[in-house]
């Protein structure tokens, strides 16, 4: 079919087509461009590589999230308690390397453990009692970021091990390891979703949970495990920025979920499900990591920079929601 | 001895009792029309032979296994497909994202990573597609673009795919023009030909006396009637599905329907 195209010598759709094959949305590239583009007017600081490798290093823990929110939006779903399970993950993380002397390893798992916990009863809460997603992980942001504040009593827990340092702060072959193991989770978490059964049932759940059920698919087994999943990410993201503070935070986190679901949607996702690649959520991402360096380069108030977001994510909306209801016109 | 045969099923809905011990039950390569009015059972009977619905009470057999254990996917396995009236199509996915919903072939990238084989998925939905006669724009396009009938081929397609014994269709002539319903007619002569079974839920008694060989009479959850098509007519089918009665007016009007 693509070589139909190519020989008819139509650039634009052969772009189309190409651009299509990677599970990118074209337009979110081109905003990409022209953000990156009037940035680096704007600042001298902005094209350099230290700044390019500051953005990525600012952009891995959101990044991380958001592939979970792809996952969980994209299957029909909804998770509002990243950002308090993250900063959650962080604390116990901190708590048993610090505070009970486990070793590093132990930390590192705690921290994922804890993470996968509390998506875990997040998705038993929706597939098994079925309180709707939206309110279960509304209560589990309040839930985890107590949590959090009640294990650490309120305080940072200050000075991680070696190892547990060495993921937030090592640079082997100078780039920043919270950059690599964001990268690396990424490619994954790409594969899982475009080319495996697990992702296409995914899609396939928040298309038509009807459809998917009829097709033998188990699906409040598989909800739980995207749940479980989302909170597992989480609790990575939470184990990258407490390395790289260099304790636990029990605020770490908050309203990272914002960033992270617009990142999601400005990335393609389907807000109700059906549609969702983590190429284009990365570029979300780094739309939203671009934004908000260039706001901290041009010293924009971070006050601003948090109505910058939510305004971004309404827009994001917006313009899917628009296009969505052209295209059904036609 | 049948393929399927259903014995006293029973399921409620909280306080609702739909089905009040049904039995039927249907031969390799029969066709069987099931029908009732609305709110006789047919489509829960029907989910409970799929699996989507769990039978309170009564037992199943299919090729002399009791399936009343098995999930939906575990039974599409044995053969049992349905075509659902609203098709129950992912529209955000192309046609053997469809087809394929639930089965995808698997091949292993470096030995190793179990991914799913989309050029294969293609190649064989496009050859089903072509099976059927039917034509679609594109397999690469999304159901949800599709018409009406061109979705009714991806949902037959589907049921077809995976070589089934039985394939139970719910109203699939409803919402279809006049030629595309001599096509499904069509369709199941030549699934009754090739001995697979068809059970035919459908409002349209013209289309079920020409094409079944029983007719299975639906009403208040149990099975009223079990009628030789050959040996019984319209006016016999309407009263049983009403209750008897004088139906001289109700079978006339649908005689001409």
């Amino acid at each position: 079919m693509s070589s139909e195209i190519a020989s008819s010598g139509r650039w634009a759709q052969v772009q189309r087509v190409s651009v299509e094959r990677l599970h990118i949305r074209l337009e979110s590239l081109l905003v990409l461009v022209a953000l990156s583009a009037v940035m680096a007017v704007l600042s001298p600081y902005f094209l350099s590589f230290s700044n390019f490798l500051n953005i990525l290093l600012a952009t891995s823990t959101i990044g991380i999230l958001a592939i979970a929110a792809t996952f969980v939006i994209s299957s029909g779903g909804l998770d509002l308690s990243l950002g308090s399970v993250m900063g959650l993950s962080g604390v116990v993380g901190a708590f048993v390397a610090v505070n009970l002397g486990a070793p590093s390893a132990f930390g590192v798992i705690a921290c994922i453990l804890a993470g996968a916990a509390a998506g875990h009863i997040n998705g038993q809460l929706i597939t098994r009692a079925f309180v709707p997603a939206f309110i279960v992980t509304l209560g589990m942001l309040g839930l985890a970021r107590g949590l959090a504040l009640v294990i650490s009593g309120g305080r940072v827990i200050y000075g991680l091990p070696d190892f547990m340092l060495y993921l937030g702060q090592g640079r082997p072959f100078g780039i920043p390891m919270p950059v690599i193991i964001f990268v690396v989770t990424a490619f994954a978490a790409h594969c899982v979703l475009a080319y495996t059964r697990f992702g296409r049932h995914t899609l396939a759940i928040g298309d038509s949970e009807a459809a998917a059920r009829a097709a033998g698919i188990r699906v409040e087994r598989h909800r739980r495990v995207l749940y479980t999943l989302s909170g597992a990410l989480a609790g990575l993201a939470g184990l990258l920025f407490s390395a790289r503070i260099n304790s636990g935070d029990p605020t770490a986190g908050l309203n990272y979920e914002l960033t992270a679901i617009t990142a999601a949607i400005i990335g393609g996702t389907n807000l109700f499900g059906g549609r969702g690649s983590i190429l284009g959520t990365m570029i979300g991402a780094l739309i939203m990591g671009v934004l908000q360096n260039g706001l901290n380069l041009l010293a924009v108030q971070s006050y601003y920079q948090q109505m910058a977001i939510g305004a971004v994510l309404i827009l994001a909306v917006f313009i899917d929601q628009y296009q969505t209801r052209k295209e059904s016109r036609v | 001895m049948s393929l399927l045969e259903l014995k006293g099923i029973r399921k409620s809905f909280g306080a609702v009792d739909v089905l009040h011990g049904v039995d039927l039950a249907v031969n390799a390569g029969e066709v069987v029309g099931l029908v009732g009015d609305n709110g006789a059972g047919k489509s829960t009977l029907m989910k409970t032979i799929t699996g989507i619905y769990r039978a309170d009470e009564g037992s199943i057999l299919f090729d002399g296994q009791d399936i009343l254990h098995l999930d939906p996917g575990e039974r599409r396995q044995l053969g049992i497909e349905m075509i659902y009236q609203d098709l129950s199509l992912a529209r955000q996915q192309d046609v053997s994202s469809n087809i394929f919903l639930g089965r995808e072939p698997i091949k292993r990238l470096f030995g190793l990573f179990p991914v799913v084989d989309k050029a294969a998925m293609d190649r064989q939905a496009a050859e089903m597609i072509e099976r059927l006669n039917a034509h679609l724009p594109s397999i690469n396009r999304s159901v949800g673009s599709f018409s009406g009938g061109q979705q009714q081929t991806v949902a037959i397609a589907r049921a077809l795919t995976f070589d089934p014994k039985l394939v139970i269709m719910d109203e699939p002539t409803a919402a279809l023009a006049v030629r595309e319903v001599q096509s499904v007619l069509d369709l199941i002569r030549r699934l009754k030909s090739e001995g697979i079974a068809v059970i035919l839920i459908s409002h349209r008694l013209n289309d079920v006396l020409a094409v079944t060989d029983r007719i299975v009479v639906l009403r208040h959850g149990r099975a009223e009637a079990d009628l030789a098509t050959e040996k019984t007519n319209m006016n016999e089918v309407v009263s049983r599905i009403v209750g008897g009665g004088d139906m001289a007016v109700a079978a006339s009007h649908e005689a001409r329907g």
